[in-house]
């Protein structure tokens, strides 16, 4: 029989992800585990992963300024978030589900738990979208810059601007989901999650503007790259089976 | 391992993913000409106080019911039934912190020491509250054989392997497994590192 293809994918960098329990971010202190993690081996259940199956029956839907069925523009500040979605080689990842979430410009979340924050709701903004990336990783979306909103995790908790992104990915241990921020915001220094992330790393959740992407008369650029756990270069030798 | 790039760390996916990433039916997999193997998958996800966690993202990915991943690295010649992604998602339930998959089966799939792996599905939950995923398995009760030789299983100490084993409670109209993710405490289902 034609034997699969098992991949020897990196370890998840645990260095370079924001630990499992971080109390300034009060919710995590009881939704962490409190045994260490058990190390296994990758099997094909752990080398592969829902991303392509779920591509092939995901369709675009990457203007969410105009993707609620009103015919009618969402307001606010029109900006081209785009990028790459890449291992740690720094290969593209093509035909992988991303999807995102966000709250409208005003900072309001059109979901029935935002029950707090009386900010306006813009029937013309439903702040959700998803695309394939394509066969160099690539992804690209319209959509409007999301407003800072408020939170209960302590007094004068706001959350700096934000985009919620998901990433599938062809292996289970690549499964990703993080925040995709704007370099300048005064409250990325205030925000506990932001700073769950280690110094090192809290770069990489922040889009640059990019002069590139902007278009004339019509909306600002953005660029963020996203990486993901890697095949290793040299695979790990096994020995005999 | 120089010139390699670095990952982009995880954050949580907040209170408000239920936007996006959960669609009315996605935790169903049973497809079109499986019904009559359909079973169902249930439990409830709590935290370190024995409180329902009211917003998990329960995430499982698994073979069809021959052991076959849909999936382009898995190219060995078995049956995968059209329609079946081995893909699912669901919330737990806000009030209940209960969620419930429809699926089949898997079959076995190989382990990487030339032997087949007890039948499981891989779980991944998230949440508010959760700056990471965790990853853990779902094995079955009824497959005791096969669980005592399973690799995997042999790498978590004897005593927490029941926390991975999701008892079979009703054998009525559709085989019934009961699985419960807890955080912390005696009790706390094994989360593994691959």
């Amino acid at each position: 029989m034609t034997e699969p293809l098992i991949r020897h994918y990196g370890p998840r960098a645990y260095a370079d992800h924001p630990p499992f329990s971080y109390p300034d971010y009060r919710s995590t202190v009881k939704r962490s585990p409190g045994h260490d993690l058990i190390r296994i081996v990758q099997t094909l259940s752990e080398t592969t992963g829902p991303g392509p199956a779920w591509a092939e029956i995901s369709a675009e839907d990457t203007d969410l300024t105009t993707n609620t069925g009103t015919g009618r523009a969402a307001i606010g500040e029109r900006i081209i978030v785009t990028g790459r979605v890449l291992d740690e080689e720094g290969r593209g990842v093509p035909d992988t589900v991303l999807e995102l979430w966000q709250p409208n410009a005003s900072g309001r979340y059109a979901h029935w738990r935002e029950t707090e924050f009386p900010a306006p709701l813009d029937p013309n903004f439903v702040g959700v979208g998803q695309c394939l990336t394509d066969a160099d990783g690539g992804y690209r979306f319209t959509t409007i810059k999301p407003g800072p909103y408020p939170w209960g995790n302590h007094p004068k908790a706001w959350r700096p601007s934000h985009i919620h992104f998901s990433i599938l990915g062809p292996s289970l241990g690549m499964r990703l989901v993080t925040q995709m921020y704007f370099p300048g915001d005064p409250l990325l220094a205030l925000d506990p999650i932001f700073n769950s992330a280690p110094p090192h790393a809290r770069d990489r959740l922040l889009a640059t503007y990019d002069h590139e992407v902007t278009e004339e008369n019509w909306a600002l650029g953005y660029r963020w790259d996203i990486v993901l756990r890697g095949e290793l270069a040299t695979p790990l030798d096994e020995g005999d089976h | 391992m120089s010139g390699r790039l670095g990952q982009t760390p995880s954050q949580t996916v907040g209170p408000f993913f239920t936007l996006r990433l959960y669609r009315e039916g996605e935790n169903v997999l049973v497809a079109p000409g499986q019904e009559h193997e359909r079973i169902v998958i249930e439990g409830r996800v709590v935290d370190g106080d024995g409180t329902h966690i009211e917003d998990a993202l329960l995430e499982i990915w698994q073979a069809g019911r021959s052991g076959r991943y849909h999936h382009p690295d898995d190219i060995r010649d078995l049956e995968l039934d059209d329609g079946f992604t081995g893909f699912g998602r669901v919330i737990s339930d806000f009030d209940t912190g209960e969620y419930r998959f429809e699926t089949v089966k898997p079959g076995r799939v190989p382990d990487v020491e030339g032997a087949f792996q007890a039948p499981h599905i891989s779980l991944v939950v998230q949440g508010r509250g959760m700056l990471n995923p965790v990853y853990t398995r779902i094995y079955f009760s009824d497959e005791e054989e096969a669980n005592r030789d399973d690799l995997i299983l042999r790498a978590v100490p004897a005593e927490r392997r029941r926390t991975l084993i999701a008892e079979l409670t009703d054998d009525g109209h559709a085989k019934v497994y009961r699985f419960d993710v807890r955080f912390q405490g005696d009790d706390e289902t094994v989360f593994f590192d691959f």
